[in-house]
């Protein structure tokens, strides 16, 4: 006690102390639970729960002191002062911890209602809204709208009290010239009237026409810029379907309604409702039904007029876009201001204004013109090696080379070229398709040209010529005749255009047609085809024709296109001659290898194994160019062989046929031997070829450039054409070429034994030349060898050559050996050609003998026999041709024998199919 | 350290006849071994295929379908399957136990002159004189072909295939390698008609025999002639030639009746194997032993190294025994 005493000023102490113990007091009774009791500061008891509670409440237990719970302090009747006691806001009935920063009506700083910006009391008008729905009458608002309590908020009262005006802008005042000034310069800058600077800035300078000097203005006005944040998710602009719009009905209330006429449009802008439009809630508009409380039918059904549309492209609307509405406008708008809003149909964003001034447009200013001779892309010329093509091809190259240079700064300006020169200039590809006049050629047509080709001057259509189309269409015929049909070159324009000029000068019998019709810029070369190509083109198409011609109309589908294209493999392969030189000096390798692209089936390639080394290529096997049968192309590639010149067969050319090539084109390019070489290369190989076949027995006589006078001239190495002259001659050198000399001499003996200039029969003659080989049939180089070739002269069957392996001819390409079965006749089975021949010899006797007896049976039941029986008995004729087609081939093999037999006998049917294959052969 | 590599034995060359095997078919066009070379398949004249055992020459088999005479046969991988190609313009393929037509492959314009299977027996390719190599699938339901291979400008006498390779023989004179796994096509020019083309067992170089009476051995890849064989005379019939198992010599059938062996290496002749007076017309290498069929006329003949002993001695051996 005494140190407590003590020490009590030296310690803080905290909370109350106990009392002190007395030594001799009773122990007193522990205060009873209901005894402890917490207050708090007012005095008011405040009793805990329990240790997890923690808190309070006026329930059972708060109402301590009292047996019978919660009962009023004090209870003042407030009877008499009813009157006095207006209304009791909530916070009467509150106790100060609802008050409380953590009660359910905290007390915050805000401002009033008299201090709020203007700012919508969000709460309010929803509340305003749902009261007017449930008000009696529907949407019923309208007076508390009208009768608005003229209300300005504390800060307005205060600006008003230091002067400000409604209008005006806050701020220190300024001088009005100062604006004035730059608005005139501007005005004098720009040249028209000037748009207005700010947003209502307009009215400033509207009225200060007379502007005193020591007078200032107040600040524009500016517009309050709304910092509401965005908060929803919806683009700018867009304000979804708004219920309480929708109930509170009108067709400016909110809702987009597609169908609103342009003007109600621009009455909803200016805040008018509709005349005689009458407010009601629920959903309405076109599309939706009349319900059972309206009285009227409204136009629900949506009748569209035109007059919804513009039927101007970019038209104004007429007068001042207000249609019709006279309200006053406010006073020193701009008119042109004005509309311009008025004019703007479409919704303007909330917080946003039509911009003032518009837009600069950009100037975009048009590319530099190039210079003519510009070409973006540098296109590198094939460095043609001079030495490896022929002369002619490298001269026309580089005199087309030399014209474009020269020629192109004569040429207009770029608008002037036409499509073909812009190609070129491109250095695209040429379109595909027959490109000239002789593609529509019959094929007598094209023999004439293609001789006419043949002249060394080809390209100068002789004068004669010229003479003769001036003096055919200088006539009266083609004078009367006006309307010309015929278009030959239809489907290049530009050149129809120069021929369509070229026909026109001649009709005036201009002498000098040719020359001025024909396009000076193009190059010398093209110029010299264009003019044979018109002159020619000019003698074919004469009027006389032409008025025949009129009776017929042209195809409506071209299948010319069709007809005149043939598919050719792109690769080609290279000279045969030049391979053949190497085969015969074992030079294997380079010179007799040729490797191809080619696309293997996607299919195959999966059955392989093997991906495929062209995924996606659209096409299969070799790839493919269509080209022009009669394209002049095909004929212009010159050999300069001295036989070029030389005027060709009467029918030199032969229609080939698309598609494979024959043999005859094999061994076509095999024959012209005197073909030019092409590079070194093959130079010094042909030089060999010619040791070569030197030395070979047969020394080449029979194919002397000299003595042949077949035109092999102009057959581009790969093209199906052949200038192949069927001389007996040369065809016959043609064919013993391939054979060893033993065979040829034999061969050639029987060629010339058969003389010249027979028809007919002889034909079986000249087959049965190959077969006098004591050895194996000739047909050791099938794809060198004519199949059944007719040949045109060939002497009487007077010496016909041995009869017993007339079979034999028919075959081409390895044959499989006779069987033995046939044999065994012999005892030994031997198959040495004479064994054979002695059978062969034997069979054809006994068949000789049969015909003899059974006369002329040539149908074709007859023959299938013998065949059938030839095929029973004897060998098998395996390596028949396929392309010769059964019959023919049956038919050939049946008349080699009969013929051989029978000498003149010869049905006409098969004198008839001879004389067709001879024409066949004419032609070629 | 290392043995010495065992002396390389000398290479054998099938010179004993070992049996004759009189088909009764007509005229054999070609005889083949089966994958394993122990069977045999005769085309035979009178449109019949037969198979026969190699080793005991008994007839297994014959397949009867064709309209004309069969002209080449191949046998799948596993046996299950042959081919076979006729004059009858079609292409059988057959199933080897119950000798029915599985499928007749028609759409050659002539006379099919060869057929082979590829590896997997999934292709049927065949060569013929309408010019044109036919690829068809042996999986799927349809029967047109794959692919038409039309480059060549005759008829095409031979046709081989590896892995991924295709090299036919045409009459025009080329030899014809497609490579699918490139995409290419190698044409070798030979200047006379093709009677028979083969790859080497190592796949380097291609073999070629045509009418000029001459085989050339030629390398793959460039086309470059490794070898040139003469001396037997193969003018005007379509006849085969081979090489043996193991690459060490050159076969070729002759129109003089004998088969012509050379060494590949040195070109020199190494044997001339009198078969009959005939032309031989079709033969074929056993793919792992020293053994040679051939064909002529009617007959086949099993060639080999060494006598071997026939099925009588082997039966008094064994009464011996007992």
């Amino acid at each position: 006690m005494a140190s407590d005493s003590d020490s009590d000023g030296d310690f803080v102490t905290f909370g109350t102390p106990l009392e002190p113990l007395e030594e001799d007091e009773p122990l007193r009774k522990p205060v009873p639970l209901h005894e402890q009791t917490v207050k708090d500061e007012k005095g008011r008891y405040q009793r805990f729960h329990g240790a997890f509670t923690g808190g309070f409440s006026a329930g059972y237990f708060n109402t301590v002191g009292t047996k019978e719970g919660w009962t009023p302090a004090t209870f003042v009747s407030s009877r008499q002062q009813k009157a006095g006691r207006q209304n009791a806001r909530p916070e009467d009935f509150m106790d100060e911890e609802d008050l409380g920063d953590h009660g359910i009506a905290p007390r915050q700083i805000t401002t009033t209602a008299d201090f709020a910006s203007g700012r919508k009391d969000v709460i309010r008008d929803k509340a305003r809204a749902i009261t007017s729905l449930s008000a009696p009458i529907p949407g019923d608002t309208v007076l508390e709208d009208l009768v608005a309590p003229a209300r300005s908020s504390m800060g307005v009262e205060l600006l008003r009290k230091m002067g400000w005006k409604d209008g005006q802008g806050v701020g220190p005042r300024v001088k009005r010239r100062l604006c004035k000034q730059r608005a005139d310069s501007a005005t004098r800058a720009f040249g028209s009237a000037s748009p207005p600077n700010g947003s209502s800035g307009s009215q400033d300078e509207e009225d200060g026409e007379f502007v005193p000097e020591n007078v200032t203005f107040a600040p524009k006005d500016v517009t309050p810029i709304d910092f509401t944040p965005k908060v929803d998710l919806h683009g700018l602009g867009y304000r979804g379907l708004n219920p309480l719009a929708a109930l509170r009905g009108g067709p400016g209330a909110g809702h987009i309604n597609l169908f609103t006429v342009d003007s109600d449009r621009t009455n909803s802008l200016f805040g008018e409702d509709r005349k005689g439009q009458r407010r009601r809630g629920g959903v309405a508009g076109q599309g939706f039904g009349v319900g059972a409380m309206e009285d009227d039918d409204e136009d629900i059904y949506h009748r569209d007029i035109m007059s919804n549309y513009d039927t101007v492209l970019g038209g104004e609307e007429p007068g001042d876009g207000l249609y019709g509405w006279t309200a006053p406008q406010q006073y020193n708008r701009k008119k042109k201001d004005h509309s311009k809003d008025a004019a703007y149909l479409g919704k303007i964003l909330e917080g946003f204004t039509l911009a003032s001034d518009k837009l600069e447009t950009k100037t975009i200013f048009p590319p530099p013109n190039l210079p003519r001779d510009f070409r973006p892309v540098h296109y590198f010329r094939p460095v043609v090696d001079l030495s490896s093509v022929s002369p002619m091809v490298a001269q026309a190259l580089q005199t087309s080379r030399g014209h474009m240079a020269q020629e192109e700064p004569s040429k207009g300006g770029r608008h002037q070229l036409d499509s073909a020169q812009r190609r070129e200039l491109l250095g695209e590809a040429t379109l595909q398709g027959p490109s000239s006049v002789f593609d529509l050629f019959s094929v007598l047509g094209s023999c004439q040209i293609t001789e006419s080709l043949l002249n060394p001057s080809r390209f100068a259509p002789h004068a004669e010529q010229q003479q003769e189309a001036l003096s055919v269409w200088s006539g009266p015929t083609a004078q009367a005749q006006t309307g010309q049909t015929f278009k030959p070159f239809e489907r290049t324009p530009h050149k129809q255009a120069r021929y369509d000029l070229y026909i026109d000068q001649l009709k005036q019998g201009d002498r000098d047609a040719l020359e001025l019709s024909l396009d000076p810029t193009m190059t010398e070369w093209e110029r010299g085809r264009e003019r044979d190509e018109f002159v020619r083109a000019a003698l074919l198409y004469k009027p006389s024709s032409s008025s025949l011609s009129c009776r017929f109309t042209r195809g409506k589908q071209d299948d010319a296109v069709e007809a005149n294209t043939v598919e050719v493999t792109r690769d080609l392969e290279n000279d045969v001659d030049d391979k053949q030189a190497a085969v015969k000096m074992k030079m294997f390798g380079k010179l007799t290898r040729d490797t191809f692209e080619w696309h293997p089936d996607n299919l195959l390639c999966k059955r392989f194994n093997v991906p495929d080394p062209y995924p996606g290529s659209g096409f299969v096997g070799m790839p493919k160019v269509k080209r022009d049968k009669f394209s002049v192309f095909n004929f212009l590639t010159v050999s300069e062989s001295p036989t070029a010149s030389a005027s060709p067969a009467p029918q030199g050319v032969k229609a080939s046929e698309p598609g494979k090539r024959s043999r005859w084109d094999v061994s076509g390019q095999a024959g012209d031997k005197e073909r030019k070489e092409k590079d070194p290369v093959s130079e010094f190989l042909s030089v060999a070829r010619i040791e070569a076949s030197g030395s070979g027995p047969e020394a080449s006589t029979t194919d002397g450039p000299t003595t042949d006078p077949t035109v092999e001239v102009l057959v581009p190495s790969y093209y199906i054409t052949h200038f192949h002259q069927n001389d007996g001659k040369s065809s016959d050198g043609f064919l013993l070429k391939e054979n060893d000399g033993r065979m040829e001499e034999e061969k050639e003996e029987g060629v010339l034994g058969s003389g010249k200039a027979g028809t007919g029969p002889q034909i079986s003659n000249q087959l049965n030349v190959n077969t006098t080989q004591p050895g194996p049939p000739v047909s050791t180089t099938p794809s060198q060898h004519p199949d059944f070739v007719f040949k045109t002269p060939s002497g009487p069957a007077a010496a016909p050559p041995p009869r017993d392996q007339e079979m034999e001819e028919e075959e081409f390409g390895p044959r499989l050996p006779p069987p033995s079965s046939t044999l065994t006749a012999e005892g030994c089975p031997s198959l040495t050609p004479s064994a054979k021949d002695d059978k062969h010899k034997k069979k054809c006797k006994e068949k000789h003998k049969a015909k003899k007896h059974g006369k002329h049976k040539k149908d074709k039941k007859q023959k299938k026999k013998h065949k059938r029986h030839k095929h029973k008995g004897k060998q098998k004729k395996s390596s028949k041709k396929e392309e010769s087609s059964d019959s023919s081939s049956e038919g050939s093999d049946g008349n080699s024998q009969e013929d051989g037999e029978e000498g003149g006998g010869v049905s006409t049917e098969e004198l008839l199919r001879r004389l067709k294959g001879i024409r066949g052969k004419k032609l070629q | 350290m290392s043995f010495p590599q065992p002396k390389p034995e000398v290479p054998q060359l099938p010179q004993n006849l070992l049996r004759t095997i009189d088909c009764q078919q007509g005229a054999v066009r070609a005889v083949r071994f089966n994958a394993d070379g122990n069977y045999l398949l005769s085309c035979g004249s009178d449109k019949s295929l037969k198979l026969w055992s190699v080793s005991r020459g008994t007839l297994l088999k014959t397949y009867s379908g064709h309209g004309y005479e069969v002209l080449d046969a191949d046998g799948s991988y596993d046996n299950s399957q042959l081919c076979s190609c006729s004059s009858d313009k079609t292409v059988i393929l057959w199933d080897v136990a119950t000798g029915q037509v599985t499928r007749k492959l028609r759409g050659h314009a002539g006379k099919v002159n060869c057929v082979q299977f590829n590896e997997e027996a999934t292709v049927i390719l065949s060569g013929s004189i309408d010019g044109t190599v036919r690829c068809w699938d042996t999986r799927s339901r349809k029967f047109d072909p794959i692919q038409i291979l039309d480059e060549a400008q005759d008829g095409v006498s031979s046709l081989k295939v590896s892995e991924h390779e295709l090299l036919t023989g045409s009459v025009d004179g080329r030899v014809r390698r497609y490579d699918l796994r490139m995409g290419q096509l190698h044409v070798d020019f030979i200047n006379s008609p093709i009677t028979c083309v083969c790859f080497s067992a190592d796949g380097q170089c291609t073999l070629t025999s045509s009418l000029d009476s001459t085989v050339r051995l030629l390398d793959k890849s460039t086309g470059e002639m490794l070898g040139e064989f003469t001396g037997h005379k193969m003018k005007g019939y379509k006849l085969d030639c081979c090489l043996s198992s193991k690459d060490t010599h050159v076969l070729s059938c002759s129109e003089d009746g004998h088969v012509y062996c050379w060494d590949l290496v040195e070109g020199s002749l190494m044997l001339k194997l009198p078969v009959g007076k005939a032309v031989v017309q079709s033969l074929s290498f056993h793919p792992s032993e020293t053994r040679l069929l051939t064909a002529m006329e009617g007959r086949v003949q099993v060639w080999g190294a060494e006598p071997e002993e026939t099925e009588e001695d082997v039966v008094v051996v064994k009464q011996e025994k007992a």
